[in-house]
């Protein structure tokens, strides 16, 4: 909240986003602000919504009800005769493109190299020259600490190799915003520290990031706000000294005194 | 074999280190062993007898065969037949990828399109359809392409132009392939992660283009080996458009030997190449299998002369693997690992 102040309009904007599959009312009702520059970390237990609710932002999931808004523009959706409506699937890729996203798996596209995962998207959706993307690849893999990588194939790499690679990848496509789905889940707790590092990076040169995690160190010492969420709705949020050390909610203690 | 015979019941070792008795001469033993000694004995006799038959044949007629081997009209019949299947697997691919699309769509009516395509292509046997789709023209006169329910026509063919002994031919080995290859394309696609896809959505591509960049590449390693068998199927199913006078390899053959009564020696040049075709055909598979295995195995399989000719070693000394009496009681403990006990 303190950190809105600095700008005057949100970069990304949710409103009242709900997410049902069938029966299953995931989200109920999530409103989620975030000032340009900042990072918002998600916590909360498993099956709460984390995911759904980054999955809705770049509508990889159709949120049910609500819309989320970057820059004041609508993602995913139109009104056509005072009703919303889905959008072309060309724009709605287009406006994929400006948001990054890295999974907890990876998804790195296993029969190409390193180097290509990341020229993949420049070359193919921005239409950049080869040339010009590989330099770009180039860069983008050595601030990941990866340079001598760029030929390997993913079966190759390592999970924090895979992960810094997924991350360089989404970059190359210069998002305004990054998701991160519990980025660091999947590796073992000794290559943890190599990704938290490159995203720690990231946040210090002024990355957007909304970070679904369970990493609360992650969380205390990077984040200007952390959002607890549990049954599918924001229990409480603020910056990290307050909501990790001195949470006003008992669902908020509850978690946290599980985790440590 | 004697020195086993003398301890009935040897301690053997196990991988895991404990001792264990085995039993090694009982009476079942021995005969399980007699009866695959005896096993091989019959079949190299039959072996041997096959050969003796194909070389000292009077009805084969070699110098016959040999004649007609490199006879113009056979070739001409093997390229024929080449020819069909290439443009039978051509179009049997173009078709099979659109229907598995089809058939992944969550449209219902493509989904529905799709079955009822592969209800019928498959349930229905090839040589019917050949035989059909010559007799199209009496089936349906023109075909006509232009907007139905009294629209304007904008392309307009009597069938009967439009359907002859080759197109017939081709068409109908595409259209029954294109079934077969819906299902091995589709098994292609299902067997890539999900998450392929998502990330290609996320970095914002569109579906198709993450289909064909993405997609499709990987599916390729769980295609390319049954779409090899069913080009070497096709390449023989390719014969029965002899019914439609085809000028292939088989009718080919049918020509001359109507004529000349020499049926068997050229039923034999007939094999003899579709033989060679399949042969190359299976090496070529196996190069197409490793070039795109590339990034699912850490090491290549092995060259293909290695492999084959372990299989050939294997076929040509069967004791090589097998003959030694302890092998015979390791055979009989199931689950055990091969090698313990010779």
């Amino acid at each position: 909240m303190s950190a809105h102040s600095a700008t005057e309009q949100p970069l990304l904007r949710l409103c009242g986003i709900h997410k049902r599959f069938g029966d299953n009312h995931v989200l109920r009702g999530v409103d989620l602000e975030l000032a340009a520059r900042e990072v918002v970390c998600l916590i909360g237990p498993s099956g709460s919504g984390k995911t759904t609710l980054l999955r809705c932002v770049n509508h990889l999931e159709v949120p049910t009800e609500g819309r989320a808004i970057l820059q004041g523009e609508l993602l995913g959706q139109y009104t056509r005769r005072g009703r919303l409506v889905s959008l072309p699937p060309r724009e709605l890729a287009a406006q994929r493109a400006a948001i990054g996203m890295v999974f907890q798996h990876f998804n790195l596209f296993d029969h190409k190299t390193a180097l290509e995962n990341v020229t993949e998207a420049p070359i193919q959706v921005a239409g950049m020259s080869k040339h010009e993307a590989r330099a770009i690849a180039g860069r983008l893999l050595e601030s990941v600490g990866l340079a001598e990588k760029a030929h390997a194939y993913p079966r190759q790499l390592s999970g924090g190799q895979k992960q810094r690679v997924a991350i360089a990848r989404a970059l190359a496509m210069s998002p305004k915003l990054m998701l991160f789905d519990e980025p660091t889940s999947a590796l073992d707790p000794e290559i943890v520290g190599e990704v938290l590092d490159v995203m720690r990076k990231l946040a210090h040169e002024g990355m957007t990031m909304l970070v679904a995690t369970h990493e609360m160190t992650f969380a205390r010492d990077v984040a200007d706000r952390v959002v607890f969420m549990d049954g599918g709705v924001i229990v409480e949020q603020g910056p990290p000294s307050q909501v990790l050390t001195a949470p006003s909610h008992e669902r908020t203690k509850r978690f946290l005194a599980r985790l440590l | 074999m004697d020195d086993s015979a003398s301890n009935s019941q040897a301690l053997v070792p196990t991988l895991d280190g404990h001792v264990e008795r085995r039993p090694k001469n009982t009476p079942a033993g021995v005969l399980l062993m007699v009866l695959k000694w005896m096993a091989r004995a019959v079949v190299l006799v039959v072996m041997v007898d096959v050969v003796r038959i194909l070389v000292t044949s009077k009805t084969i007629e070699w110098g016959t065969v040999a004649h007609y081997l490199t006879f113009g009209a056979i070739l001409a019949g093997a390229l024929t037949t080449l020819e069909l299947t290439v443009a039978g697997m051509a179009i049997g691919i173009g078709i099979g990828v659109v229907l598995a699309l089809m058939r992944l769509s969550p449209s219902t009516v493509m989904n529905a399109a799709a079955s009822a395509y592969l209800w019928f292509f498959r349930g229905t046997p090839l040589l019917v359809q050949i035989i059909f789709l010559y007799n199209l023209a009496s089936f349906i006169q023109r075909i006509t392409v232009g907007i139905p329910f009294g629209g304007p026509t904008f392309f307009s063919w009597n069938t009967n132009s439009l359907i002859t002994v080759t197109s017939a031919a081709v068409l109908a080995l595409g259209l029954n392939q294109g079934a077969y290859m819906c299902e091995i394309v589709r098994a292609g696609i299902l067997s890539v992660d999900e998450g392929q896809m998502e990330a290609s959505l996320a970095l914002g591509m569109t579906r198709r283009r993450a289909m064909r960049r993405i997609i499709l590449p990987q599916a390729m390693p769980v295609v390319i080996p049954p779409t090899g068998n069913n080009a070497i199927a096709l390449l023989k199913d390719s014969s029965l458009v002899s019914v439609i006078s085809m000028k292939e390899l088989l009718y080919q053959a049918q020509l001359i030997y109507s004529a000349q009564f020499n049926t068997i020696p050229l039923l034999v040049v007939v094999c003899i190449w579709y033989l060679a075709m399949t042969t190359v055909a299976s090496v070529g598979q196996y190069y197409l299998e490793r070039h795109f295995d590339r990034g699912s195995t850490r090491t290549p399989p092995p060259r293909f002369r290695t492999r084959f000719g372990r299989n050939l070693t294997s076929i040509l000394r069967p004791g090589a693997r097998m003959g030694s009496a302890s092998d015979v009681a390791a055979a009989a403990q199931a689950g055990q690992r091969s090698g313990l006990g010779s």
